[in-house]
């Protein structure tokens, strides 16, 4: 692993000049992953944020070829771009000793929900590519509504919390576990604000020969209504509170990658400095807190069991 | 323009199988650099035989088998904007799940050929033939081809490669040709050596690849009002421009093959005073319709569109000129519109001629309902009488063999 | 040489691409350069301004890292400079800094 010194010397393969909000995690984590090889790699983006604001024609922020087909579709166009890849090798039109990577992004939108299927396909077919979902909670793109990352409770603008509804129902989707079941060589979940254990994880995931997945922590400013400065800093407390929790499955071990000395901190200090959670903190909704830390604890437990840690 | 029987230039063998099998075969002749595609009848069986000849190292194709046609069309956007020569098949659901992907890889100005073996659309949900599919993806972008019999089917294959990859046009391109009537019937077709084949669609060199790491691209960006309508327009323009690459290609590959089709096939035309217009493998019930009644002195003829995207209006129009009526023969219908596609745009393509024929509408052979010489022979003899002025022409299509 | 240059072989001139006739334009609306978006400025959203402080500076490079315009500029391992034509003010960097060497400053305030 590469000290942060040693990584200032490489290529910056996403320039500034994008029109990404001020403040926005995507960004952090598209440069963070792309730290993870030296090799040249190919990018690709599902619809969202990522893609519309790093390639407003005619410009795009992208130093390394880059494709967007559509928003369901970002794993299923890398594997044809990695299908062509390895029939140009075979033809010789591509020289042998040439190696390149291949990178797919997504939003959660676009990854947990509408592009699920395709996903899930290419990471069945075996495909040589890294698949990365920048986890952000919501459709920020098309103004903040629900997804299926979307936590329990969080106010969206088709889960708001009014006089009846409480936010969110339902709680969120667990994707990395799901990914980890298709069995493929490499799947983790990471922060933008651990970047050490992402840009670690990132050249595992490129290492590999086969498919890998990485869900990346993102918060959004816009949606999570925190302020701009505190992305990376929120991005910590989902960790720290065990929201997110930092592990890795390398060829089906299970580890975990953070695991607090004094235990995790309690789950109101990611939730508190949201605005999408201020309903948790009206006199009454107590339970709110409760029913989200329960969820955290459970899950935290079951993570550990899978990990085989105390 | 009409298809003509000329003298090969090239030695050919004649095979026994099925459309599908031809269809295959040509694919395997091509041996693209990558297949993305997925099952679904009546195209399965085109997939099968390929996946054979890559099981078998015949082809060194990379063979995508992915979980859906959204898959399919997805996979090969990216293999063709990495570089590769790409292609899929495809059917009815699959071709409408794909729907979102035909209009991407024709913006993109991808030259994927694919065929489309045509069944009707759901619902109810029906296996059979009729043109409901490749019709409602008749405004996407793609060069659409329509074929009569399995040799077509074969021909069209790869004179499609061509006519794609052409510079001029560098758009996408839809095979046609009818499920399980020509797709599943075993038929006898000539087909060319494989190294005439090789030699015919040559090598793709691509002008932009995602794979030029060394000149990083972007594909597929986001473009603005000030952008997106020039795109269009250069989409139109290419689309325009395939009909003169469909003829050079098809005149080149008539002298090799002895088959040389044009943009579409007039059948005892010239001197007829009535005809029908239909495409797919009705023509050929069509023909031997037009055969009996000249047989009886009627002055009967059949055109058969090959083209229908881009759509030939000037040469169609000035086909029809002579004629005094006109029956367009859909195979789908565009349900609350005056007739069925092929219908309106023959219509359209007259309307500012001075001189034309009159023109009847029919809907045919929805989800697979037979259609034989007498319902043929029904339309010619509506024609007769609105030629000879002894009935009033019909505004509303007829939608033919359905039980009232 | 500033480190969010990006490696192109390719350059392609968009003077009056607003303007341009639809023949102009590359196949498929491909942008042929890479990382031309440095040419836009997205420096003007600022309204807050990140100044550095020397003496506070270890160097540990965590803002750079952390930044999500690419617009800390890195020269032989050491903190060189903000990339103020593209830097949004979002003031992550401030925010990150674990001796406080960067201090957020309203713009049109202190130079």
């Amino acid at each position: 692993m590469a000290t942060i010194k040693e990584l200032s010397h490489k290529e910056e393969r996403l320039t500034g000049g994008h029109r990404l909000c001020a403040g926005c995690g995507a960004s952090i984590a598209v440069r963070q992953v792309l730290l993870g090889t030296d090799n040249p790699v190919v990018a690709g983006s599902a619809t969202g944020c990522l893609e519309v604001s790093t390639t407003p024609y005619p410009f795009t922020a992208w130093g390394t070829p880059f494709i967007h087909n559509a928003f369901e579709n970002s794993a299923a166009t890398m594997s044809g771009v990695e299908g062509a890849y390895n029939a140009l090798k075979r033809r010789g039109k591509i020289p042998a000793d040439k190696e390149i990577k291949f990178v797919a992004f997504g939003g959660d939108g676009g990854t947990y929900d509408i592009g699920l299927q395709s996903l899930s396909g290419a990471m069945e077919r075996g495909h040589n590519m890294l698949y990365v979902c920048y986890d952000n909670g919501a459709y920020m793109n098309t103004g903040i509504q629900r997804s299926g990352a979307t936590p329990f409770g969080a106010a969206t603008t088709t889960s708001p919390a009014g006089k009846v509804g409480q936010g969110k129902p339902q709680a969120r989707k667990d994707l990395t576990q799901i990914m980890a079941a298709h069995n493929i060589p490499y799947v983790a979940q990471a922060s933008i604000s651990h970047w050490k254990d992402l840009v670690n994880k990132a050249e595992k995931a490129f290492a590999v020969d086969g498919p890998a997945f990485i869900n990346v922590m993102s918060p959004c400013p816009r949606g999570w209504r925190t302020p701009n400065e505190m992305t990376v800093e929120i991005a910590k407390l989902a960790v720290q509170t065990g929201f997110w929790p930092l592990y890795e499955v390398e060829d089906g071990e299970w580890k975990l990658n953070f695991k607090p000395a004094k235990g995790l901190r309690p789950v109101e200090e990611f939730l508190k400095p949201q605005g999408r959670f201020k309903h948790f903190f009206k006199p009454g909704n107590e339970h709110l807190i409760e029913e989200f830390q329960s969820q955290v604890d459970k899950n935290w437990e079951r993570l550990k069991k899978r990990c085989g840690v105390e | 323009m009409a298809t003509t029987a000329n003298k090969a230039t090239t030695k050919q063998t004649t095979v026994a199988m099925t459309g599908n099998a031809g269809c295959a075969l040509a694919m395997k002749q091509i041996n693209p650099d990558v297949v993305g595609a997925y099952p679904i009848t009546p195209q399965t069986t085109i997939v099968e035989e390929f996946a054979n000849y890559v099981a078998n190292g015949v082809v060194d194709t990379e063979y995508i088998n992915v979980e859906s046609e959204h898959s399919a069309m997805s996979a090969c956007i990216g293999a063709s904007a990495a570089g590769a020569r790409v292609m899929t098949t495809t059917s009815s659901q699959g071709l409408a799940l794909m729907w979102e992907e035909l209009s991407i890889a024709s913006a993109m100005r991808l030259p994927i050929v694919m065929h489309n073996v045509n069944r009707s659309l759901s619902g109810p949900i029906n296996i059979h033939c009729d043109h409901s599919d490749s019709m409602g993806a008749r405004d996407m972008g793609w060069v659409q081809m329509f074929g009569e019999t399995a040799q077509e089917a074969y021909d069209n294959t790869i004179i499609a490669m061509r006519v794609a990859e052409h510079e001029k046009v560098m758009l996408p391109v839809m095979i046609m040709h009818d499920g399980f009537i020509t797709s599943h019937a075993i038929d006898r077709f000539d087909v060319l050596d494989d190294e005439v084949v090789k030699k015919f669609v040559g090598e793709y060199v691509p002008k932009r690849a995602l794979l030029d790491t060394d000149n990083p691209m972007t594909f597929g960006p986001f473009a603005m009002p000030p952008y997106y309508y020039e795109q269009r327009k250069a989409m139109r323009v290419a689309l325009e421009n395939a009909k003169d690459v469909v003829l050079k290609v098809s005149k080149e590959y008539g002298k090799l093959s002895g088959r040389t089709y044009g943009l579409f096939e007039e059948y005892r035309l010239d001197d007829a005073h009535i005809a029908v217009i239909v495409l797919g493998s009705t023509a050929g019930t069509a023909k031997y319709v037009v055969d009996k009644l000249r047989d009886k002195g009627m002055k009967v003829g059949l055109l058969k569109p090959r083209l229908f995207r881009p759509f030939p209006s000037a040469e169609m129009a000035d086909a029809l000129s002579h004629l005094k009526a006109v029956a367009v023969m859909d195979r789908s219908d565009s349900i609350g519109a005056p007739g069925g596609p092929v219908y309106m745009e023959v219509k359209a393509a007259l309307y500012n001629t001075t001189k034309r024929p009159h023109v009847q509408g029919y809907v045919y052979g929805l989800g697979g309902r037979d259609t034989g010489p007498d319902q043929i022979e029904t339309v010619f003899g509506d024609l007769q009488k609105v030629a000879r002025g002894e009935e009033a022409p019909r505004e509303a299509v007829t939608l033919l063999g359905v039980k009232e | 040489m500033s480190k969010t240059k990006i490696k192109t072989q390719t350059k392609w001139n968009i003077k009056g691409i607003e303007n341009w006739g639809w023949k102009k334009h590359p196949l498929g609306a491909t942008i042929p350069e890479a990382g031309n978006a440095a040419d836009y400025k997205t420096g003007g959203w600022r309204s807050n301004r990140p100044i550095w402080d020397e003496e506070k500076c270890t160097n540990c490079l965590i803002c750079w890292i952390n930044c999500p315009d690419s617009s800390i500029r890195v020269k032989d391992e050491k903190w060189d400079s903000f990339d103020y034509d593209h830097c949004k003010g979002c003031g992550i960097c401030a925010n990150v800094c674990p001796t406080k060497a960067i201090t957020m400053v309203e713009e049109g305030g202190e130079k």
